[in-house]
């Protein structure tokens, strides 16, 4: 047996913007265990239920994490909703669908980038980041925000769409579909981005379910599961196809990123074609009481939110369940038997996000 | 994948070589802000009636009411930006408007005092921790 040595990885990492930190244990160049340890970025935000109220916590769930800030506004708020038996009138419902279908481009773009990074493509990835600025400023003239929206509310969304913006999205969202196809394209078929990705972490159906792999991870290993389904939001009233590959490696997961843009593209021009008039908030009076469990589909996969209410203005538990959480351990069975040098490769290709899993 | 390919970028990266910059060339140009951005928040402080409910609903504490004295003060350093006070608000007299304060090395407080009415005039205002702004709701480098 080769000498074992232990090379510490993170959680400040060239390649890697997230604090992760793993202890890869090596013999020669393969890798044979990867040991996590996580809690660099830990802030205690789900203990806030307890000194900030319901209504103000709306505002502190979408600080979870800086991609996924719409998801996580919307899953709390769909959780206090449900307790509090309110329903959001449908034109919230699908303005909520419209951010929740920009974030993922946004954050499937953001992602593309940093694969293209990390392959040491770099024009490749000022390409990726220069279409999620459009998204990003179809965000700040609806929100008035780029990355923190604070739209959502108890009861529906604060801020209305009106017909020019629903125009100027639809046009946007043609634009970067029109420049999108060059660069999917390069991620797709170059033969340099496939020597590195191809037949990279094969992750099988079998292993993916077992593991509990969610989102495009779960998808690109052929499970055809998409939470989007359950139909919340105006997702009932929308056709959601789950997106899926069969090889289970890190191009497949790379695929399956790059379609759902395309859908998200689909589903934004739905959503705009049957928009409903009507009110965006309903009043909401009293407090939560009772308890409420949701699951939506981010950009990474599927969240759960948990919420606990008293009957009081605070909240007993806050509970949330992210993504790269349940991406990690088959992420862990993807690192065993790899050489060093694809480690930060495939740690990429679950998109972690260190911040939503600590909270 | 099908068909593989050596150049699929190559269109791109010289388009890219020979088109104009993508980013705007601040600070020779200004920044250009949609109207609903979420700037900084600004007080028209001769309707507001000291209720503090926009300090009560603020997350981060950024927010004190004196009902006392009638100011108004605001941490800018610990404001989010969030739009829950402008929300809260009865009377209508806060608002969150694109700009940016200017950026700065220690925490500050902005203070503003309501005018005395001309039929109840309230006792003087105490000296706040801040020079009381004259006038409220003016631009953030004129406010600072
Ligand atoms: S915008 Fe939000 S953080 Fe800022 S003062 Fe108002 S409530 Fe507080
Ligand atoms: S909520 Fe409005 S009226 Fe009440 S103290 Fe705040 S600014 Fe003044």
């Amino acid at each position: 047996m080769a000498k074992q040595s232990i090379v510490p990885f993170g959680p400040q990492h060239p390649v890697l913007p997230e604090p992760v930190h793993l202890d890869l244990v090596l013999e020669d160049e393969t890798v044979v265990k990867a040991v996590p340890s996580i809690g660099f970025v830990h802030r205690g935000l789900e203990k806030l239920v307890e000194l900030k109220d319901f209504k103000q916590y709306v505002y502190i769930a979408e600080r979870v994490c800086g991609i996924c800030s719409f998801g996580h506004g919307l899953g709390y708020c769909q959780c206090v909703e449900d307790i509090m038996g309110v329903e959001a009138p449908r034109r919230a419902a699908y303005l909520r669908t419209i951010w929740m279908e920009m974030s993922r481009v946004h954050s499937h773009l953001l992602w593309l980038g940093l694969l293209a990074d990390a392959l040491g493509f770099e024009s490749l990835f000022m390409q990726s980041w220069r279409l999620r600025e459009k998204i990003l400023d179809m965000f700040d003239l609806t929100t008035g925000g780029r990355i923190i929206f604070s739209v959502n509310c108890i009861g529906g969304v604060l801020k209305d769409m009106d017909s020019g913006m629903l125009v100027q999205i639809s046009r946007t969202v043609d634009e970067i579909e029109r420049e999108l196809r060059p660069v999917a394209d390069t991620f797709l078929r170059d033969v340099t981005v496939g020597s590195r990705l191809n037949g990279l972490g094969v992750l099988s159906a079998e292993d993916a379910k077992g593991m509990g792999a969610v989102g495009p991870m779960l998808r690109a290993s052929g499970v055809p599961y998409d939470s989007r389904l359950t139909g919340y939001a105006a997702y009932g009233d929308l056709s959601v196809e789950p997106i899926t590959a069969t090889a289970g490696d890190s191009m497949a997961r790379c695929e399956v990123r790059i379609r759902e843009i395309y859908q998200s593209f689909r589903l934004i021009r739905e959503a705009i074609a049957k928009i409903p008039q009507g009110d965006i908030a309903v009043p909401v009076k009293g407090n939560p009481n009772g308890e409420s469990f949701m699951r939506i589909e981010q950009p990474r996969g599927e969240a759960i939110y948990y919420v606990k209410a008293n009957g009081t203005k605070f909240l007993d538990r806050f509970r949330l369940r992210t993504p790269t959480t349940s991406n990690i351990p088959p992420m862990l069975d993807l690192l065993r038997g790899c050489q060093l040098a694809d480690v930060a490769l495939l740690i990429l290709t679950i998109d972690p996000c260190i911040s939503c899993t600590e909270r | 994948m099908d068909q593989w390919k050596f150049t699929p970028f190559l269109h791109t990266a010289l388009k890219n070589l020979f088109s104009r910059p993508d980013t705007v060339a601040y600070p020779f140009k200004p920044a250009v802000y949609p109207d609903r951005m979420r700037g900084h928040v600004v007080i028209q402080i001769e309707d507001c009636i000291s209720c503090g409910l926009c300090a009560r609903s603020c997350p981060p504490g950024a927010l004190r009411v004196d009902r006392a004295a009638g100011t108004w003060t605001i941490s800018r350093f610990d404001c989010v930006q969030c739009g829950s006070c402008v929300n809260a608000c009865p009377k209508k007299c806060l608002a969150i408007v694109p700009g940016y304060t200017t950026p700065d090395g220690e925490k500050h407080t902005e203070t503003f005092t309501r005018p005395p009415k001309p039929d109840a005039a309230p006792a003087q205002p105490k000296p706040a921790a801040a020079p009381a702004q004259p006038k409220p709701a003016a631009a953030p480098e004129q406010a600072q």
